[in-house]
């Protein structure tokens, strides 16, 4: 890190560059016919090209997943990340330093201080104390003994096994083995952390523990993250990006909902089939640009106006800065008008369901249960970002278009027939309030636009992969 | 018929004597050493009365695995001190123990050099498979060349005939230990050596012990054809029973030897499981094999006492 400090600190944690690894007699001669375009089974007599040219770039702190079936090549290629496998061809590159090619010794040190592992089936000490696992690495590293005592435990504390430290592995249950599988990664520090199919070995609710626990900690240590894994769900619910291998080859790399709603191919489309969507998919993934809102200042003639344009029973308030002030209901802003009222204060309800643009669509539901009005989404601030129908809620997990907005039903249907507003309207309308309607309008029209302002700028964001502060 | 003959024999002859030839220093360097070191093991076994010396052991016994193990080799030795073959008995503890040490010091760094590359694997396996299958008594011949008459050839015999199980166990053992432990040490920037020092030894060591065991088995069914050649012993005594058809002598020292033989066996072998309560299921699997032979093992000598 000394000798390039500002390169080191601009370039990915890892770079692959054209990484093939062959197993088997004349790597030479396999390599040429791989190049040549010949497949894996082509290639089955001399040997098992177990990956082939794999390119892609892990950014510093992602979670970078690589997905696929057993024999796709994904252990090999995590093997050939921290050098336990040399490639046959390509390079590797960890933290700014080529590994590819570097001398055993080297490579060892580049292992203690960049790059740590955690395996399927734990690989822990037998013969050592949970502690004494946790601390090995920084055993290796050669770490004063009292030192690494004391990291150790905090990383146990940390995952969950205070007060562990003394027992032997095989006193452990699984899960409780994987932790100290991953307590002796996170012990050493590294900046990178491979995972192996490290949950695969665990049972469902402790495997779920266990990916939540992984997020967490990610998002508060910072560690970059390669994990292997045969389960799209687990993919899709860990990885800000996720590689899709099949037969040694990278079929597609891109976030979980690029992979979802737009899979590269018929393979890949055919594995997402039956990923859980609802766990994937975020409101703000699939949410319809809100067209029925007014600002509160606009008063109720104009919401009215909305109203019964968009047909709809209810319509969004916002206040400055679009904040979202709550909803309000025909029959309330009806009778507003009918009283004359110039604020559309009085009638604005807070009882519709809200939820935050991160929110899986599996938690939506219990909210859509609960209330017909569309599902409001905000940001952080409280601004309103979009409206997710219930319409739109089933049409994401069904796969269908997500622009459901030619569905009639989209808006929650009026509840006074149109000619009785319309009627209202010009029985209340004054020579000076005609004006004001006119201004109402612009108000609303103002008003959409720049929801869809802050929208786009929502999905710049997502497509640009940040993950949102916590 | 005889036209063919492969004159494997005239090679085999003439290669000894190219050796006696040219590294006849060595092997009397090799022949001290060897009588040197039997010498010091049989002082500290003769020396003491015998009551010490059987003290000792059962207190070994009683560190390895408990007062019954070694309240049955307290009683066994007396046996051995009752019929007279004592000293007899203690010279070919000695002699096991030199064959055993030196074998075992051979053979485990053999195995873990097997272990580690597959091409030493290949060249020592038939090798093994060849000194261990040789008649024994062959060995003896250019032994006896190469060392002359006594206690010497009869070691180098027992160890050339007792390692084979030391090299192949030990092979074995490492071969078998995870491959993802392993690999979590290269992973973690462990070197080979540590490696070795800190994974894979401690992980094979219940059947590098169980080939410890073996070792020390097959130096003690040497023991007779030792006696052949000069070492003495209860070997001696066996080989002179036969040639004065003498059955009491013969069943006496035969008696001694299986005495030795079960004792040395119960100990090692506990010496090579773990002495905890409850190991689970993450135990070598020789050792899960071993434990179902014990109770049958336990009634031999009580069959035999019956006979």
């Amino acid at each position: 890190m000394s000798e390039t400090p500002v390169s080191a600190a601009e370039s990915p944690a890892l770079s692959v560059r054209r990484l093939t690894k062959f197993f088997g007699r004349k790597p030479k001669e396999a390599l040429d016919r791989l190049r040549a375009g010949a497949g894996r089974a082509e290639l089955a007599p001399l040997g098992t090209a177990a990956v082939i040219d794999a390119d892609f770039d892990v950014r510093r702190g992602e979670i970078f997943v690589v997905m696929g079936l057993s024999g796709s090549g994904k252990s090999t290629l995590i093997r050939t990340l921290n050098g336990l496998l040399e490639p046959t061809d390509g390079s590797v590159t960890v933290m700014g330093e080529t590994i590819t090619g570097m001398s055993p010794k080297r490579l060892r040190e580049v292992r203690r201080r960049h790059i740590s592992m955690v395996f399927q089936h734990f690989a822990l000490l037998p013969h050592r104390s949970v502690l004494e696992n946790a601390a090995y690495g920084l055993e290796i590293q050669g770490v004063p003994a009292a030192e690494r005592r004391r990291r150790a435990e905090h990383i146990l504390d940390r995952v969950g096994l205070g007060g562990w430290g003394d027992k032997m592995p095989s006193e452990l249950s699984g899960g409780m083995q994987q932790r100290v599988g991953l307590a002796r990664a996170l012990a050493s520090d590294t900046d990178i952390l491979l995972m192996d199919e490290a949950f695969s070995a665990l049972d469902p609710l402790i495997r779920k523990e266990m990916q939540e626990q992984l997020v967490e900690l990610q998002q508060e240590l910072g560690k970059t993250i390669v994990f292997i894994t045969h389960d799209l769900n687990e993919a899709m619910f860990l990885g800000d990006r996720i590689a899709v291998m099949r037969d040694g080859r990278i079929v597609q790399l891109g976030t979980a909902e690029e992979i979802l709603t737009d899979p590269a191919d018929d393979y890949v489309a055919q594995f997402v089939q039956d990923v859980d969507r609802s766990r994937v998919l975020t409101a703000g993934n699939v949410m319809e640009a809100p067209r029925a809102v007014v600002t509160a200042s606009a008063g109720p003639r104009a919401a009215l106006r909305s109203m019964r344009d968009l047909q709809t029973s209810m319509v969004f308030v916002v206040g400055g800065g679009r904040r979202l002030l709550g909803v309000v209901h025909d029959r309330d802003v009806l009778r507003l008008v009918q009283r004359g009222e110039r604020s559309l204060e009085p009638a604005i309800s807070d009882d519709h369901p809200v939820v935050g643009a991160d929110e899986h669509l599996s938690e939506l539901f219990e909210s859509a249960v609960e209330s017909q009005l569309p599902l409001a989404v905000v940001d952080d601030q409280g601004r309103l970002l979009g409206a997710v129908p219930r319409v739109t809620l089933l049409a994401a997990l069904g796969n269908v278009s997500s622009n459901t907005g030619e569905h009639a039903v989209i808006e929650t249907p009026a509840t006074i027939p149109v000619d009785v507003i319309t009627a209202t309207l010009h029985r209340t309308a004054r020579p000076d309030t005609a004006i004001a309607d006119a201004a109402d309008a612009s108000a609303v029209a103002a008003a959409v636009a720049e929801a869809a302002d802050i929208r786009a700028e929502a999905m710049h964001r997502d497509a640009a992969g940040e993950r949102s502060p916590a | 018929m005889n036209d063919i003959r492969l004159p494997l024999g005239d090679w085999a002859d003439a290669v000894i004597h190219f050796i006696t030839d040219v590294f006849g220093g060595f092997f009397a360097v090799v022949r001290s050493v060897f009588a040197g070191f039997y010498d010091l093991v049989d002082v500290v076994l003769q020396t003491p009365p015998f009551w010490v010396v059987i003290l000792a052991l059962a207190a070994i016994a009683w560190f390895a695995k408990g007062w019954k193990l070694a309240t049955g080799t307290a009683l066994g030795l007396l046996v051995i001190v009752g019929v007279d073959q004592w000293d007899n008995a203690m010279s070919t503890l000695a002699l096991v123990l030199v064959a055993s040490l030196i074998a075992v010091a051979i053979s485990v760094p053999l195995g873990v050099l097997a272990a580690r590359s597959d091409l030493a694997s290949k060249v020592i396996r038939p090798i093994l498979d060849f000194m261990q299958t040789m008649p024994a008594m062959v060995y003896l011949i250019p032994a006896l060349i190469l060392f002359r008459v006594g206690v010497v050839p009869g070691i180098v015999a027992t160890i050339i005939f007792a390692m084979a199980p030391g090299v192949r166990l030990t092979e074995l053992g490492i071969r078998g230990v995870d491959k993802e432990v392993v690999e979590a040490g290269q992973a973690f920037g462990s070197s080979p050596w540590r490696i070795l020092r800190q994974i894979q030894l401690p992980l094979a060591m219940p059947s590098i012990m169980a080939g410890v065991n073996q070792v020390i088995m097959l130096s003690l069914s040497m023991v007779v054809i030792a006696g052949m050649v000069g070492a003495g012993g209860l070997g001696g005594e066996v080989v002179q029973s036969l040639t004065r058809i003498d059955v009491g002598l013969g069943f006496e020292a035969g008696l001694s030897v299986v005495i030795l033989a079960i004792i040395l066996d119960r100990v090692t072998g506990a010496l090579g499981t773990p002495r905890k309560p409850r190991g689970r299921d993450k135990q070598a699997p020789t050792t899960d094999a071993s434990e179902p032979l014990g109770p049958e093992a336990e009634r031999l000598p009580a069959a035999s006492a019956t006979a």
